[in-house]
């Protein structure tokens, strides 16, 4: 008898750790864009969350409205949200490089509300439901456990993502212009690299990263509505910094351990308090190593 | 010398704009004057400027961003409810019980503010921002577990992390009446805010933020923005005076939030959110840092701004984006700049002259 | 006077030191005396077994190549580097685990090599600032207007003037400080730094980027300081003419080490020294 409760107790927190897994993936994918973004231009680009969401909309209109199949959908959603990103950053942000950060973040608040009341007049502020772009479960154990496909392709895509972005960073002449720029944008230029281009690039693909997350987040939340981004925006950028911001293994990292934190919270805690759990373990995070769990600490010179 | 005078003309014209501008609305308020959607802001517009001056002491001042400040005025609004509303058959008198109500919601703000300060302050830059919200996020969620009522026994508390408790747990005996209950908020409050209270809320907030500002404290809390190294090596306490800056900032959040509180029959935590943190912050950007007036000033039109595009209705948060977008564009890139400068030769004399 | 708690047995004779100290401070306690002083960064030494003691009224200079941890040496003994190794006592007092600001409190203060000053508040307020812990009064009294604050703050202006009156600056109170020409600035600095009413006075570069007269007039201002104050004063400099004309001990640094201690005449023959820093300059 005994050892039955315990082997469903047991099934209970795997399949509360594969889900925090699987929420982490997606939190991780939209942390690399948040991460790449801060760490080239320095600036906490708070609209992020929001192009996730457009990322969802776009999808669930190539594919309920124009009837694309799933992948064509989000490929367009891609391309839709790299746009959108490149034209956010060219019209919004590039006027502002030289500006103090406190204006940057504003102006990215600014885009924020843009794009949530765009979305709102667009698409209307009811929910819409969102069809998982699979659907379907593996059963493991007689039934016992069962993991979605949505799961398991979340999971899939942020490995893959992770080490075509480590790749990029490491091996090509872009990822490497990247690297360089982050480290010192001036001496960067004097080698010849192009900044405002590199910045340009990163926004690219962390907002291609955002439509696949948003699509990914979508379809394990089924529903859609013009704020569904700025919650997960708003984790997704405490993972970044729990993991060491700038760093792209930190960000995967930060957001699988908080996905974690955040499904065992709700599972054996309290689901009102979820939040404040993941943010009370940012904040001890934060205390105890200044610079994230990857991160590294670079004192003020004097 | 010449400078000192010009900081004081302009503390002395903040006062008296404030004044004329609470004698002026009077004046039209009795008059009949105010459309009815005018006069039911006329309280939070108080709120707002206190919330506003108050930020711009955390912000403008001492220079560390917050995006968790209204989670002060949450802790100061549900505080100061529980005090009006406990203290309602002992104190019959509403101006006595909203005074006391005021400076209860500042006192546990200002507990508040020294908890979250002491362990944010240690942090730099865009981590402390990041914690300051995820402050407000945490305090948004524990007072959503709250359920809290009175009786002839006194206060009755619970705190419903589960979600599984009810207002039937608090144990109230008869003539007993629930003041929280949970995620509903505050509910039956009897709404004692004034505006003459919101004036006089302003012009206390006014007196200790530019006195502090031009005081030895404040200065040593400007020079930790400036350089805080330099700071230390002139012997001023970083931690002390961070904090003496975030507390005196969350103290007044808490007072404008008990205030707030006060003038509406139901309250939700989830009100004081993220969103509106962000909005005050607007409010200290525009109005300008460090610039007390301008604090005032934006937070009044801004307030009232998305009531007069009520016309665009859909459209009016939309121009609200916009227009602070431009704005951040106009007054930070550097070709832009010139370019207003070239096209208002005044504005370009009045800078020089700030200068 | 904060009694000394050296585990020097009779505080009034100096530890045996091959330190110079003029012959003026020989009877009394040394305002600094630093033990074996080391700070590592991730395994790199920038400072290695630093010992130095400056005298009640010296001006000592601290001199060396780029990179030769000159300012390091500045930051270890304002606290902004905990060190690694070694003891600094200031008065006498072990500065072991103390602040910048605590170490402010003990009686030393310092400029920067890359200006530091509060760009946004007036000259005046930044000497104040100098003055922080010298003007008694608290928070409340300050947002009261308490008697006290008006006092205070009379007390606090009229001296901020006298001190400002040192470089002739009295007319400038009311100019932004970052609007101040660079000179101006640096002078601003040492003023900042003198109103923190300091034994030791550390000044870092002083003369960087001033004309020769400018550099004449700085070498008077600084012994004036001195005379007036009687006060300890530390300088780090590459220009030889001042470091020479002024300093009456020169410890000279080379790769976070101590190679030579002496007068300026020790120094200026000392082949150690020509070797490492003076010998390449008259190859440059």
């Amino acid at each position: 008898m005994n050892d039955e409760k315990d082997e469903v107790i047991s099934m209970e927190f795997l399949s509360y750790l594969i889900s925090g897994v699987s929420l982490g993936s997606v939190y991780a994918i939209i942390a690399l864009g948040y991460t790449m973004v801060y760490g080239i231009a320095k600036m906490l680009n708070f609209a992020h969350g929001d192009v996730i969401m457009v990322g969802g909309y776009i999808s669930l209109m190539a594919m309920s409205s124009l009837g694309l199949p799933w992948w064509l959908a989000v490929i367009l959603a891609m391309l839709v949200c790299t746009v959108l990103g490149v034209v956010i950053e060219g019209l919004a942000y590039k006027p502002l490089r030289a500006a103090p950060s406190l204006a940057v973040l504003i102006t990215a608040i600014g885009v924020s509300y843009f794009l949530q009341n765009s979305a709102l007049l667009i698409w209307g502020a009811n929910p819409k439901a969102y069809t998982p772009i699979i659907s379907g479960a593996v059963k493991l154990f007689d039934g016992q456990l069962s993991i979605s496909y949505v799961s398991i392709l979340t999971v899939f895509m942020c490995l893959v993502i992770m080490v075509a972005l480590t790749m990029f960073t490491g091996k090509t002449r872009m990822g490497k212009a990247m690297r360089a720029c982050s480290e010192d944008k001036a001496a960067a230029q004097l080698m010849g690299i192009n900044v405002n281009r590199t910045i340009s690039m990163t926004f690219a693909i962390g907002s291609a990263l955002a439509a696949i997350a948003g699509v990914l987040l979508c379809s394990s939340y089924t529903s859609l509505m013009p704020t569904t981004g700025s919650m997960p925006g708003i984790k997704a950028f405490t993972a970044a910094v729990f993991g060491g911001i700038g760093s792209i293994p930190g960000a995967l990292l930060g957001g699988i351990l908080l996905g974690i934190i955040e499904s065992m919270a709700k599972a054996y805690i309290s689901t009102q308090l979820a939040n404040s759990i993941v943010f009370a373990v940012l904040i001890i995070m934060l205390l105890v190593r200044p610079a994230g769990l990857l991160g590294k600490y670079v004192p003020e010179k004097v | 010398m010449k400078k000192l005078k010009k900081t004081t003309a302009i503390d002395f014209a903040t006062y008296a704009g404030v004044i004329l501008a609470f004698v002026v609305i009077t004046v039209m308020k009795d008059q009949g004057m105010l459309t009815r959607s005018l006069k039911g802001q006329l309280v939070p517009i108080c709120c707002y400027i206190v919330m506003a001056v108050s930020l711009n002491l955390t912000v403008g001042v001492l220079g560390e961003l917050s995006l968790g400040h209204a989670g002060f005025m949450s802790v100061g609004a549900f505080s100061g409810v529980v005090a009006a509303m406990g203290l309602q058959s002992a104190i019959p008198s509403e101006p006595l019980r909203l005074a006391i109500a005021l400076v209860v919601g500042a006192a546990f703000a200002a507990m508040a503010g020294a908890i979250v300060g002491v362990p944010v302050l240690r942090l730099r830059g865009d981590y402390l921002a990041i914690v300051t919200l995820a402050f407000g996020e945490i305090i948004k969620e524990l007072i959503n577990c709250l359920i809290v009522g009175v009786d002839s026994q006194g206060l009755h508390l619970i705190f419903n992390a589960t979600g599984t408790k009810g207002v039937s747990d608090l144990g109230l005996l008869e003539g007993g009446k629930v003041l929280i209950k949970g995620a509903q908020g505050a509910t039956g409050t009897q709404t004692i805010a004034s505006f003459t209270a919101g004036f006089i809320l302003i012009m206390v907030s006014l007196v200790v933020v530019l006195n502090l500002v031009r005081s030895r404290s404040g200065r040593a809390i400007m020079a930790l923005r400036d350089n805080r190294i330099a700071a230390e090596s002139v012997g001023i306490n970083v931690t002390k005076y961070k904090l003496m800056a975030f507390v005196t900032s969350a103290a007044l959040a808490g007072a404008a939030g008990a205030l707030y509180g006060l003038n509406f029959s139901n309250l939700v935590a989830t009100k004081f959110d993220f969103n509106t943190s962000i909005l005050v912050l607007v409010f200290v950007v525009l109005g300008g840092l460090g610039n007390i007036w301008g604090s005032i000033l934006a937070a009044t039109v801004l307030t009232i701004l998305p009531e007069a595009l009520r016309g665009f209705d859909d459209y009016r948060m939309l121009i609200y984006a916009v227009v602070l977008i431009l704005v951040m564009l106009a007054t930070n890139n550097p070709q832009l700049k010139a370019l207003l400068a070239k096209l208002i030769p005044h504005s370009r004399k009045g800078e020089e002259a700030n200068a | 006077m904060p009694k000394l708690k050296s585990q020097n047995d009779s505080p009034l004779v100096p530890m045996p030191t091959d330190s110079y100290i003029p012959e003026r401070d020989l009877g009394k306690s040394p305002v600094l005396e630093a033990r074996h002083l080391g700070i590592d960064f991730g395994g790199l030494t920038a400072v290695d077994d630093f010992n130095l003691t400056i005298g009640r009224t010296e001006i000592a200079g601290l001199i060396g190549p780029n990179g030769a941890g000159k300012t390091t040496v500045f930051n270890l003994l304002t606290k902004v580097y905990q060190p690694t190794r070694g003891t600094i006592m200031i008065d006498g007092i072990d500065t072991h685990g103390m602040t910048t600001a605590q170490v402010n409190k003990l009686g030393v203060a310092r400029t920067f090599q890359n200006i530091r000053l509060f760009d946004n508040l007036s000259v005046e307020d930044n000497v104040k600032l100098g003055m922080h812990n010298q003007i008694k009064y608290g928070m409340v009294s300050g947002i009261l207007r308490l008697p006290s604050y008006w006092k205070q703050e009379r007390i606090a202006h009229e001296r901020a003037l006298e001190l400002l009156s040192i470089f002739d600056m009295q007319d400038l109170a009311g100019v932004k400080a970052g609007s101040l020409p660079y000179g101006a600035q640096r002078r601003l600095e040492i003023v900042r730094a003198l109103g923190t009413n300091p034994s030791l006075l550390l000044l870092d570069e002083p003369a960087a980027g001033m004309n020769p007269s400018e550099t004449a007039e700085l070498m008077e201002n600084i012994i004036k300081i001195r005379d007036t104050f009687q006060i300890a004063i530390m300088l780090i400099e590459h220009d030889m003419n001042l470091v020479m004309g002024i300093c009456e001990g020169i410890c000279v640094l080379n790769f976070g080490k101590v190679i030579a201690k002496g007068t300026p005449e020790d120094i200026q023959s000392n082949p150690v020294v020509i070797e490492a820093y003076l010998g390449k300059k008259k190859e440059a």
